[in-house]
């Protein structure tokens, strides 16, 4: 599904923000990206969407190269993925489900298909009773979940979430999290950037552990590195 | 079709944006229309004034009146020349008794040459031609002397030159102020939906798609602007004949339309490279 290979990014101005990073995620799974502000977290998760290329190494998401991609491919890759923010970006003159439809008006589905697929997105994340509710009248829990409907609506192969509850209490966390986990569960590969431990400690997904730039903890390599320890 | 719906939706959202952008573009062509009125007032004042280029060929004594008929049947066939009048002693007597008061009191004729008064075709007025015509006219036998007012043509031609590369020079610097404003004004545009451009991209829509109705917006603004600059600058001509009791000339329709379609394009334009820039920039 997403393979990084000695993957590095140098910004002109900011210098090194990855450094060698190589991992994989496969198909289904669900992974958690964790580090301090500034390791890298969003840096990886832009070169999946392919909003940012690598300076050395390659990217490949879902068959397609970050060495060979041309600019007007990337809209094709975005269609197979999902991608959810922090600050949710929706369009704030927009009700929740014109919100979700935009995700499929501005990829030309055919509009006869677009009233029953937002509506199966927001019965998805709970939200039918609030799909005429504006942005600006539903709480930011409510909120994540139309950014996540929008994300789901296409049917993504995988869900890029940049650190999904970071403006969210506790409850309405649980919540969200509580909806990846179930999107997973259907199937979809679910990458989250966070830095909430709490939400890593009480799930036993694979986390990546990112500081300055570089991978400093994968605990799906160390599980590796624990069974053939076990197995010597 | 989402692209129009979205370029309405565009125009209800921010009425305030989209009425300073049309007021903009109309503002600058407005003041392009209105310079382009004084060149082609100038213009047409300079016409009026060339229309009075004449060559006045004086015809020696005793030149029989039908060899000087023949002889203006021949001029008027040179292909500079527009029309030629025979001027007999009697015509010459009574122009120059309208003309001239000291000329009320005389009644004899005799003194007078007849005289062809030749007229050129426009395009034949400048002064090299009308040398040229004057050197011809000169070399008949029956001619006695030309006169045809060298140094007004020459300064008129010097006068008509100057206001026509004035005329180009500061139309295009206009029309750059103007294009440059209306640029900034649609980048504004840009800006104002740049978060809805980037969640547009980030869903996977291709850039042709993002442009589109930005391109309609542009375009719309750049005609409604065209069409009001041209009311305005109608009305502006219209008080300056008014108070200032001057006759004036106004676009014809084709360039009233060219206006228009001028003010469509630099909209269209205007939009495709706020855009473009802004899409390479996200």
């Amino acid at each position: 599904m997403i393979r990084f290979t000695r993957v590095s990014k140098d910004y002109p101005r900011l210098g090194a923000a990855l450094s060698n990073v190589s991992f994989s995620v496969a198909k289904g799974e669900f992974v958690f990206l964790t580090g301090a502000s500034g390791a890298g977290k969003s840096t990886i998760l832009k070169l999946i969407y392919m909003e940012e290329r690598p300076t050395n190494g390659e990217v490949r998401v879902g068959g397609m190269s970050s060495v060979t991609i041309r600019r007007r491919d990337v809209p094709k890759l975005r269609r197979r993925l999902g991608i959810v923010f922090q600050d949710f970006r929706l369009l704030e003159d927009r009700t929740a489900e014109a919100n979700v439809a935009f995700a499929l008006e501005v990829i030309g589905a055919p509009r006869a298909t677009i009233a029953n697929k937002v509506s199966r997105a927001l019965t998805q994340v709970g939200l039918a009773s609030k799909a005429a509710s504006f942005p600006r009248e539903l709480s930011g829990g409510e909120q994540q979940r139309v950014a996540i409907a929008r994300a789901l609506v296409n049917d993504p192969v995988l869900l890029v979430a940049d650190e999904p509850t970071g403006n969210l209490d506790e409850r309405a966390t649980r919540g969200v999290f509580q909806l990846l986990r179930e999107i997973n569960a259907s199937g979809t590969a679910v990458l989250m950037a966070t830095h909430n431990l709490d939400i890593i400690r009480r799930s036993d997904y694979r986390t990546i552990e990112l500081n300055r730039g570089q991978i400093v903890f994968d605990s799906a390599e160390a599980a590796k590195a624990a069974i053939e320890r076990f197995a010597e | 079709m989402p692209a129009v719906r979205d370029t309405f939706f565009a125009f209800r959202r921010a009425p305030l944006l989209s009425a300073l952008s049309i007021t903009t573009i109309a503002f600058s062509l407005f003041a392009v229309g209105l310079f382009g009125l004084v060149v082609l007032n100038i213009r047409e004042a300079l016409q009026k004034v060339e229309e009075r280029v004449e060559i006045r060929a004086f015809v020696a004594e005793k030149t029989p009146v039908e060899q000087i008929a023949l002889a203006a049947d021949d001029v008027s066939k040179y292909p500079e020349v527009l029309s030629v009048d025979l001027v007999t002693q009697e015509e010459a007597l009574e122009r120059a008794r309208k003309e001239l008061g000291e000329f009320r009191d005389v009644f004899e004729a005799e003194f007078l040459p007849p005289s062809l008064d030749v007229h050129l075709k426009p395009g034949f007025r400048d002064p090299t031609t009308v040398h040229r015509v004057a050197d011809k006219l000169k070399a008949l036998t029956f001619i006695d002397d030309v006169r045809f007012g060298e140094d007004w043509i020459t300064q008129l031609y010097r006068l008509r030159n100057i206001a026509g590369v004035a005329g180009v020079a500061l139309g295009l610097a206009f029309a750059a102020v103007a294009v440059i404003i209306i640029g900034a004004t649609i980048r504004m545009a840009v800006l104002a939906r740049s978060r809805e451009i980037s969640i547009m991209r980030l869903v996977g829509a291709t850039d042709a798609y993002v442009r589109r109705p930005f391109l309609i917006e542009g375009f719309i603004k750049g005609v409604l602007g065209g069409a009001l600059a041209l009311c305005l600058t109608w009305l502006a001509i219209r008080l300056v004949s008014g108070y200032l009791s001057f006759q004036t000339v106004f676009f014809d329709q084709s360039i009233g339309l060219i206006g228009i379609a001028g003010g469509a394009l630099i909209g269209l334009l205007g939009s495709a490279f706020s855009v473009g820039r802004h899409l390479r920039r996200v």
